[in-house]
């Protein structure tokens, strides 16, 4: 159950991003076009209803239903936010897709996103191997 | 029944996504994020990699990652089957050639290579980390549109204007 409660919670982040359309090549295409606003104002109400919930949960400090107590981590400055978060950049126009869409579409049936999530792993790959010679 | 089997709008969707972020703290005391799971399956492809980057994950202490990507898998699954009343079209017909495969590959390889080194993704920075008002997760993100932006230039530039 405690690993259950994952995969339940996945499905809800899943169920709501397929609904939205924002894990479809056309919804990125247009928000990088500056086509439609949909995808602009997603992000911006999510992250404002996020901000709210890290702050009620800062005040409240309340317990996992497991007992546990909720950290929230912060976030260490390095260069690769830079570097990294550009060539991301790219990639995420490319496939129209970024990490958790890679996901809903497999669960959606789109069997080319396999093709997407190969290029992830090898790029990590790579990024393994290239690490030490890369700034931080 | 109509509005939930139609595409919903950004704002019921923008705010349930955001939720997320609430939901995965206050049920798994979890901070949001999903590129991680690129390094865990790597991790586990390779087990005997001597890479120090997969080597030294993990993947025991953070599977509930992989639990979490399975479960988007599955929602989505379900959004499809059952809450659609159009099938959902993920990638355009262009994409399934092999041309397609070879764009998905190399797309696909930048975001793995870029999010590893960025250390999180639209999901860690973007929501988790700009809930919580990082200041690198801001530069994350200025950079993500930095790249996206780029290369809608490039690719407007490409092709004469027209796209």
């Amino acid at each position: 159950m405690k690993h259950a409660r994952y995969l339940l919670l996945g499905a809800y982040f899943g169920l709501v991003l397929t609904k939205s359309e924002v894990v479809t090549w056309h919804k990125i295409r247009a928000m990088f076009y500056f086509r439609e606003p949909d995808l602009y104002l997603i992000i911006a109400s999510a992250i404002v209803v996020g901000m709210l919930c890290v702050w009620l949960i800062r005040r409240l400090h309340p317990r996992t239903p497991f007992g546990e107590r909720i950290e929230i981590q912060p976030t260490p400055m390095h260069k690769g936010v830079f570097y990294g978060g550009f060539l991301f950049g790219l990639g995420w126009f490319i496939t129209g897709t970024c990490p958790g869409p890679i996901y809903a579409q497999l669960g959606g049936g789109e069997m080319f996103a396999l093709f997407t999530l190969l290029g992830a792993m090898l790029g990590t790959y790579a990024f393994a191997w290239l690490q030490p010679r890369l700034p931080d | 029944m109509n509005f939930l089997l139609n595409p919903w709008p950004w704002w019921v969707s923008g705010p349930l996504i955001g939720l997320t972020v609430g939901l995965l703290l206050l049920f798994g005391s979890r901070n949001l994020g999903v590129s991680s799971s690129f390094r865990h399956l790597c991790a586990l492809a390779l087990p005997k990699s001597r890479l120090p980057y997969l080597a030294q994950d993990k993947v025991r202490e953070q599977s509930w990652n992989l639990f979490f990507v399975a479960g988007i898998a599955l929602g989505s699954f379900l959004a499809v089957r059952f809450l659609s009343s159009h099938p959902v079209q993920f990638l355009p017909p262009q994409y399934h050639s092999v041309s397609g495969a070879v764009k998905l590959l190399c797309g696909g390889f930048l975001v793995g290579f870029g999010t590893r080194w960025a250390r999180g993704c639209t999901s860690g920075h973007a929501m988790m980390g700009l809930s919580n008002f990082q200041k690198p997760s801001l530069y994350a993100v200025i950079s993500f549109f930095a790249g996206g932006l780029c290369a809608a230039a490039i690719a407007k530039l490409l092709s004469g204007g027209t796209l």
